[in-house]
């Protein structure tokens, strides 16, 4: 789970230099902060900064440790399974984030809107119930879910013309399916998110739009959507850059499959095909790469565009 | 949490029937979405595999049918489940106690110590924070393929205890609720910087470690690529990568698989119980102050 609120207060700029400014160390004291950050410091270095440039160092070299160049990104980029991967994730990502989008902003909308506090606490809690059952153990809900033997909504299976797993499973539902898994795992906690938000819309704005004569879809529209961009956006990127390294879903539902779902569906598992069925580790490397950069780029695009850590 | 309270009185209700009846019906359906497949999962493991098929999906099997597929499942390869458990717990408490003792002092350091490198770490923090945790497993593996640790618990433990979001919360929290005021007094009444860290700093802090340790334990507990890709045998799975070996002998999505230790539907369905009630328990009892404070970081006044 990565629901990490943005918040207003991140003060890596200014403030932090007025704080330096106003309260500074005393002269002679050993900087402690040293101390207290060399673990987390030692730990970044390991598992942040190194397998970084170790991934760059093999992405750009042979098997025999020479130079390589850009070859081990043109085999990869020419390897036949690649841009269906690339198609496959992409489509997954359209379906879930357009679904996230609407959905969360319209059911925490929904649920600000309750008058009863039972009513709007029990909503928010059933909603994020289902994050509690993530990675592995989700995806095996949903087999049986999917499968119209067993599933609890076989009727409704049927209705839509499915009548056996294999069917459901079919390449082209492939995408709405991983997205519906995602919505139901991860919706909750970002329903929550919104709500937090949504509180905290200054009262008095919102008695000035009643008293003007505005009706709640106009205040949703007006007022609420508006102040809510922000995390919308945070929302986004975030979903965007997680969801660049499905791996998890398709492994399983592969596996289930009997290779009806191929196990190298999405771009993850293709890195994986590399490192572990061909032992091409610099293969594997110029994969993780594409990755390691698009998730860079998007959370690029977030900090600087988005605006999400400035002050008001 | 004064969030809730300003809150009550902004509600933005809807006026009129047909409007309330359309919100109430979309609130419902998601109740329903998000509600069914746990509830239907919950009556699944009392069935046989027959009446799981058979049967309405929201009645009632029996006690014995549970018993059987609760020693069926801890019965497969030799108590494999078990196994699994104890890791999942091995990897997930021991990399949480690591998280928790190198996240809170940096956090703290970031937010009330001066020192040069600060700036550097507080964006490093948060641009590795914005990547996604799996973009890094293959990396790390390389990395530790090439220094031999990997198969070793070590190898799942302690990239799962680099944790820069559990130090931003901290860090947020640290600087926006204790006055730096309360440490310089602190300081002044003769307390080396290390009891200013020890006797002020953490017991305020208290609800940021424990929000802290409820993501990390959560986090680590459900991670599959990592463990996926760190360990190659079944000894050293944690639970939600064995999983993946329950679902491979299950003959009704792996016909392939019938055989003497296969696995039924509803042992499969217990399975997925048994693989997140730790983490269904730490929800349940923090539920509360997760609903309504998770928040509480990224939220002014």
């Amino acid at each position: 789970m990565t629901l990490a609120p943005p918040s207003d207060r991140l003060t890596v700029d200014a403030s932090g230099r007025r704080r330096s400014a106003r309260s500074g160390r005393a002269p002679g004291r050993t900087p402690i902060g040293y101390v207290f950050v060399s673990l987390y410091a030692l730990l970044a270095l390991a598992f942040g900064i190194i397998p970084t440039l170790y991934a760059i160092l093999l992405a750009f070299t042979n098997a025999d440790g020479g130079f390589a160049g850009f070859n081990n990104f043109v085999t990869v980029v020419t390897d036949f399974r690649f841009w269906p991967a690339v198609l496959h994730v992409t489509l997954y990502l359209v379906i879930w984030l357009i679904a996230l989008v609407i959905f969360v902003v319209l059911l925490a909308l929904l649920v600000h809107g309750l008058r009863a506090r039972w009513a709007s606490t029990s909503l928010r809690f059933v909603y994020y119930l289902p994050g509690a059952l993530a990675g592995a153990s989700s995806v095996l809900l949903w087999l049986f879910v999917l499968d119209p033997t067993a599933s609890p909504v076989s009727g409704l299976l049927r209705l839509m013309g499915f009548n056996s797993f294999v069917q459901v499973i079919q390449p082209g539902n492939l995408p709405a399916i991983f997205a519906i898994i995602a919505f139901w795992t991860g919706a909750g906690g970002w329903i929550v998110i919104m709500y937090g938000a949504l509180n905290n819309i200054s009262t008095d704005i919102l008695e000035a739009a009643r008293i003007d004569g505005a009706n709640a879809v106009q205040i949703a529209i007006r007022i609420q959507l508006p102040m809510l961009r922000k995390w919308i956006a945070y929302m986004g990127v975030m979903s965007l850059a997680a969801g660049t390294q499905l791996f998890v879903e398709p492994q399983l539902l592969s596996q289930a499959s009997n290779g009806v779902v191929p196990n190298d569906y999405s771009l993850n598992q293709l890195a994986y095909q590399y490192a572990f069925e061909q032992n091409d580790f610099n293969g594997a490397a110029a994969i993780s790469l594409i990755l390691l950069i698009v998730a860079l780029l998007l959370s690029w695009v977030f900090v600087t565009r988005g605006g999400l850590f400035e002050r008001e | 949490m004064t969030a809730l309270s300003t809150g009550q009185r902004s509600r933005v209700s809807l006026r009129g029937w047909s409007g309330r009846a359309v919100a109430g019906l979309v609130l419902i359906v998601f109740v329903l979405f998000f509600v069914i497949p746990i509830v239907w999962l919950l009556f699944a493991v009392t069935k046989s595999s027959r009446a799981l098929i058979v049967d309405n999906p929201f009645s009632l099997g029996s006690w014995t049918d549970f018993v059987a597929n609760w020693n069926q499942l801890f019965g497969f390869q030799d108590g494999a489940v078990t196994t699994w458990i104890a890791n999942s717990a091995e990897y997930a408490l021991g990399a949480l106690v690591i998280t928790l003792v190198v996240s809170i002092p940096a956090g703290y350091a970031l937010a009330l110590t001066e020192f040069k490198l600060r700036k550097p770490l507080l964006v490093l923090t948060l641009v590795v924070m914005l990547i996604p945790s799996t973009a890094l497993v293959l990396p790390i593996f390389l990395e530790l393929n090439s220094v031999g640790l990997i198969g070793s618990p070590l190898s799942v433990i302690l990239p799962m205890s680099f944790f820069p979001f559990g130090v931003y919360l901290t860090y947020i929290y640290f600087s926006t609720s204790i006055p730096r005021d309360l440490l310089a007094a602190a300081r002044i009444d003769g307390c080396s910087e290390l009891q200013v860290f020890a006797r002020v700093a953490l017991p305020l802090g208290a609800p940021i470690v424990a929000l802290v340790a409820f993501f990390s334990f959560v986090q680590n507990w459900n991670n599959f690529f990592l463990p996926f890709v760190m360990l190659p045998s079944s000894d050293g799975y944690p639970i939600q990568v064995g999983l993946t070996s329950l679902l491979s002998s299950t003959p009704a999505f792996n016909p392939s698989s019938a055989g003497s230790d296969s696995v039924q539907l509803p042992t499969l369905a217990l399975a997925t119980i048994v693989s997140v009630l730790p983490v269904l328990i730490v929800f349940l009892f923090s539920q509360r102050f997760l609903v309504t404070g998770m928040t509480a970081g990224g939220t002014k006044e």
